[in-house]
């Protein structure tokens, strides 16, 4: 399955980056969801891939069974997906405000309003 | 007093007049009290004083008070005292008097620290602290261009030199072990055998050469005469441009006595000395020629430092006081003249003699010592520099140098100190007058002194040498200076320079022409290199920002992009890290088709022009990423990832809903181009994965697993490590949360003209006051009439707003219960503020903004200000029980009937990322829901 996670990790930053190389900011912003989307899934695949198991400890255990899912990357892209959605509301709306005041969507028209 | 206004008292002229005195003082005093310490130093005490400031570094501030640095104090202090009685005076009615003051005192103390510092380092602080000064000083009158373009000449030539010595510095104290000076002077034979003996020395020389205008580095300090004449004779005559010349006396012990240094240190004096004092002679603005010789002096210093031993150190120091007294003279002379005649052209200048007698007379002293003629000062240090010459290897080519350029001295000497006095008088934009008070105690002083120092030169001048070599020598030194040796070689050199001095002086005419034919290729010379360096500096800054800073956002993100698939894909192939793990044989059915599902849902976002189409597509991918979080064990992030992807698609909703679809934009070729670098990134990627699996480097999550039920309590290891163990890093992430939703605000809600933004504040404060007060009773009251906005309009269905009133109080139960749970089972603060907010945010949808504003018991703002508060102090709890930041506190109850109850500050910290959550949440959506 990390074959196969590693060509959908590839094909989201491909996408990403085309996306955000486009004459178009809801693009670029489409651009910068997929890309965080590869970047998670990235971290998810590279710190191993463990089938049903997460690292939840049963009641009355002192650890998770072995094997389980590492907890560690898992932390990493909790915070990540959180702090994406933040940001990607902070680029929305900045793209809201520029579109009201510029009435464009190409950031080659941004360029000359400076 | 007789200036040019002399009855109109001004009053920052009576300022500036006062201020010179009231100066002068305290550094008199300074002067002092260093004089009185000569007769220990020159006993052999050393005076030391330390104390740590970046000990990490090898920073000290210690210092050292020895023989040479005495010389050099009691220069600075003597010398500082008049310059600025004579400043008083010179600048008097002058524009920003206060800011002249106050850098030609900084510069004072710079220099005084410069000579003191026992630590290298901080030297160098004194040494860069005292360009500066210079910097500021020479474009003292910045409306003038010249005096701009010469200070940043200055800067950037002593600057360049200063970071050469800064490299050289550390090389010496790699080498030596120390950056203290006492330190390094015991252990010359070690580091002059040291592989980095060479690199340091030169780079030190470098720094060195530049400060003390060595050639070819020189032409900076004619340039630097645009200061105001105090300043020249301070720090480009007397004082700083010495600083190279202390620095390489001082190190003489420690680097000193090799080949390299004697050809080097020499050669380059040599040439100067030379050069400069050729050079001299063809210039026609009386601080021109002074400037010149200075140049021309330093050079005989750096010359005698490079011979070394104790005949030519010896020499070098009494030709420092020498010079420092004659040179200063002139240069006060020269300021004099010209603040009274208003000219300082050699050729307009004649028989001022009658008009400044005073002046005249300090004048004619400070010449004939400058010329090195008996009685003064300048004899017995010349006479000095004679014998070390003659015993020094290659003694003709050394002493002939020496000769040749006493000779152009002489001549100079004249030029400058003689040839305005004398004569018949002649006619000048002012007329002449004798200068006042404060300006004829500097020149006079400094005359008496060159006398005194050489017809009883037991007085002081014994001592002050003496020490001085010693000190330079890096043994006890006993000298006794005196005018009259019998008829020795030195003294026949002395008879065969004046005569030749004299027939130099008639015969300047013919040196003129010479120069004149010269003339053409001086264009060439250093200072040319520099105006050349300058401009291919700046074009090339200019030329790689227009290469590199196009201003389109697409060009820079390729030039990013492409230069990390360059970067990394050369250390991924250099380095052969190709165990690509390629396996398809785990594969299961199920997880292929939602991979295919994720790349054709991807495919769909790219290619679909219709934005809802691509919205939707964007939503699919998100659940798709959520589907193999599920199935790969990570329950959390599945959950996390479902909830944040439907606000997302919700927020992409109502920002796009009202806007209208993109101008369609031709791109052409253009799209082929990005589609190879998104390949290229995208395959870089892929490999990295398989390169990066835990086969290849094993995980490091052991101590989580094992640690999280019997120290963090809880049996989710997920959750204790967000909350617990790395609480710190969650504590900035909550943090930057609230950021971007306080930008959101700030963008959503301060807006129109900039000139309202205060009553937007305002309206903005009110309406949360709004909805603090009305709901002092905070019972989710039925809604009030909502506000009907056309999305109210169309979500008002029959189905929705009770389905709504039922779910509202479910979801929010739900949520709680996911907070609490989520330290043993799969839930915890995110998730659960997630939960909370989208209830809200359903129940806008059906209720409409106002009336979920006033479910709100504070404003949304308030609400993640206050999360944060909570979990930031859960972290002070830790401190204030004395332990580091958020360490986690637990204490344990036992509930009958339930058993053993952990209860800790984790649990709270949760409880205040759950808040925060949902207040940003809220923060950002309400608002665009309202537009």
């Amino acid at each position: 399955m990390e074959t196969v996670l590693a060509i959908v990790v590839g094909c989201l930053y491909a996408a990403g980056i085309y996306m955000m190389l486009r004459r178009s900011l809801f693009k670029l912003i489409l651009g910068l969801v997929l890309l965080s989307h590869g970047a998670n899934l990235l971290i998810f695949t590279v710190g191993g891939l463990t089938r049903g198991r997460p690292p939840i400890a049963p009641p009355g255990a002192t650890q998770p069974p072995t094997p389980s899912a590492d907890p560690l990357p898992q932390s990493l892209i909790l915070t990540a997906i959180v702090i994406g959605f933040a940001v990607l509301a902070f680029s929305l709306v900045l793209f809201h405000r520029g579109y009201q005041t510029f009435g464009s969507d190409d950031p080659d028209d941004l360029k000359v309003s400076e | 007093m007789a200036d040019s206004s002399p009855n109109v008292v001004d009053p920052p002229t009576a300022t500036g007049r006062t201020a010179g005195w009231m100066l002068a003082l305290p550094l008199l005093a300074v002067a002092v009290y260093f004089a009185r310490l000569l007769p220990a130093v020159a006993g052999g005490e050393t005076f030391q004083f330390a104390r740590d400031w970046v000990p990490s570094l090898g920073l000290r501030l210690s210092f050292t008070l020895d023989g040479l640095s005495l010389l050099f104090v009691l220069m600075v202090c003597v010398v500082g005292t008049l310059v600025l009685i004579y400043a008083g005076g010179y600048m008097a009615g002058r524009k920003y008097l206060g800011r002249f003051f106050t850098f030609l005192v900084l510069f004072t103390v710079s220099m005084l620290g410069l000579v003191l510092a026992d630590n290298l380092l901080l030297l160098y602080v004194f040494w860069e602290l005292t360009s500066i000064c210079s910097y500021f000083l020479i474009g003292f009158e910045s409306d003038r261009p010249q005096a701009r373009a010469a200070a940043l000449q200055a800067l950037l030539v002593t600057g360049g030199g200063g970071l050469a010595l800064l490299a050289g510095v550390i090389l010496l104290a790699r080498a030596g072990g120390s950056y203290e000076l006492s330190a390094l002077l015991n252990q010359g034979d070690a580091l002059r055998t040291h592989a980095l003996y060479v690199p340091a020395l030169l780079l030190i020389l470098a720094g060195a050469f530049t400060k003390s205008a060595q050639f070819p580095f020189h032409f900076w300090l004619p340039g630097a005469m645009e200061a105001p004449t105090p300043v020249s004779a301070y720090l480009h005559s007397a004082t700083m441009v010495k600083a190279g010349v202390y620095l390489m006396a001082r190190l003489s012990p420690a680097l000193g006595g090799t080949e390299l240094w004697l050809w080097t240190v020499t050669g380059v004096g040599g040439v100067t000395m030379v050069v400069a004092a050729w050079m001299s002679l063809t210039q026609s603005d009386l601080k021109r020629i002074l400037a010149y010789s200075t140049v021309s002096a330093l050079g005989m210093l750096t010359f005698l430092i490079g011979l070394g031993g104790p005949l030519a150190s010896q020499a070098a120091m009494a030709y420092l006081i020498g010079h420092a007294l004659y040179k200063g003279a002139l240069f006060f002379v020269a300021g004099s003249v010209d603040h009274e005649t208003g000219t300082r052209d050699i050729n307009q200048l004649s028989g001022l003699g009658k008009a400044m007698p005073m002046t005249a007379l300090a004048s004619a002293v400070a010449a004939l010592s400058m010329a090195g003629l008996p009685p003064l000062f300048g004899f017995i240090a010349k006479e000095l520099a004679y014998e070390a010459t003659l015993h020094a290897p290659a003694k003709i080519w050394i002493t002939t140098a020496a000769v040749t350029a006493s000779v152009l001295l002489i001549a100079a000497a004249a030029l400058a100190g003689l040839r305005p006095f004398l004569g018949k008088a002649r006619a000048t934009p002012r007329p002449a007058h004798e200068a006042p008070l404060s300006m004829l105690l500097g020149p006079l002083v400094l005359g008496v002194l060159s006398l005194v120092f050489g017809v009883w030169p037991a007085w002081a001048a014994d001592a002050l040498v003496s020490a001085a070599t010693s000190a330079v020598v890096g043994q006890q030194q006993s000298v006794h200076l005196a005018l009259w040796h019998g008829v020795t070689p030195p003294l026949v050199l002395s008879a065969i320079t004046l005569a030749c001095g004299i027939a130099v002086y008639a015969a300047r005419g013919l040196i003129l022409r010479l120069s004149a034919l010269w003339g053409r290729a001086a264009q060439w010379g250093p200072a040319g290199w520099y105006e050349l360096a300058l401009r291919g500096l700046n074009g090339l800054a200019i030329s790689q920002t227009r290469l590199l800073q196009s201003g389109y956002l697409r060009h820079y993100l390729m030039i990013t992009v492409g230069a990390t698939v360059a970067l990394v894909g050369y250390a991924l192939f250099a380095r052969g890290v190709w165990r690509a793990n390629v396996d398809w044989t785990d594969l299961r059915i199920y997880e292929a088709a939602l991979a295919a599902l994720i790349l054709m849902a991807i495919l769909m976002a790219i290619l679909k022009e219709s934005r809802l189409a691509a919205i939707a597509a964007l939503g699919v991918v998100g659940y798709g990423v959520a589907l193999i979080f599920v199935l790969f064990g990570a329950p959390d992030l599945a959950m996390t990832q479902f909830l944040v992807e439907t606000l997302t698609v919700i927020l992409f909703v109502l920002v796009f809903y009202h806007l209208p679809e993109d101008q369609r934009v031709r791109e052409g070729a253009g799209r082929w181009r990005d589609a190879a670098l998104a390949i290229a990134v995208g395959g870089l990627m892929s490999a990295l994965v398989l390169v990066g699996t835990p086969e290849n480097f094993p995980p490091i999550s052991s101590f989580f697993d094992e640690h999280s039920v019997p120290q963090g309590h809880g049996r989710n290891v997920v959750n204790v490590i967000l909350v617990d163990f790395r609480a710190m890093d969650t504590m900035g992430e909550i943090t930057v949360l609230s950021i971007a939703a306080a930008g959101v605000y700030a963008l959503l809600k301060l807006r129109k003209r900039p000139d309202s933004v205060t009553d937007d504040v305002e309206q903005a404060r009110a309406e949360d006051q709004a909805a603090v007060t009305s709901d002092v009773a905070p019972t989710p009251e039925p809604p009030k009439p909502p506000r009907a906005t056309d999305l109210d309009e169309a979500s008002a269905s029959f189905i929705l707003r009770p389905a709504s009133r039922l779910l509202f109080p479910l979801l929010l139960l739900f949520s709680i219960f996911l907070l609490f749970r989520g330290h043993n089972e799969p839930g915890g603060g995110f998730s659960g503020g997630l939960v909370a907010a989208s209830a809200f945010i359903l129940y806008r949808f059906a209720f409409g903004v106002q009336a979920t504003r006033g479910l709100l018991p504070v404003s949304p703002l308030s609400l993640f200000g206050g999360g944060l508060l909570i979990s930031a102090s859960c972290g002070v709890l830790a401190l204030l029980e004395g332990y580091p930041l958020l360490t986690a506190l637990w204490s344990t109850w036992f509930v009958p009937g339930f058993g053993e109850l952990h209860v800790g500050t984790p649990l709270l910290f949760d409880v205040g990322v759950y808040i925060t959550v949902i207040g940003v949440t809220l923060t950002i959506i309400l608002p665009l829901a309202e537009e």
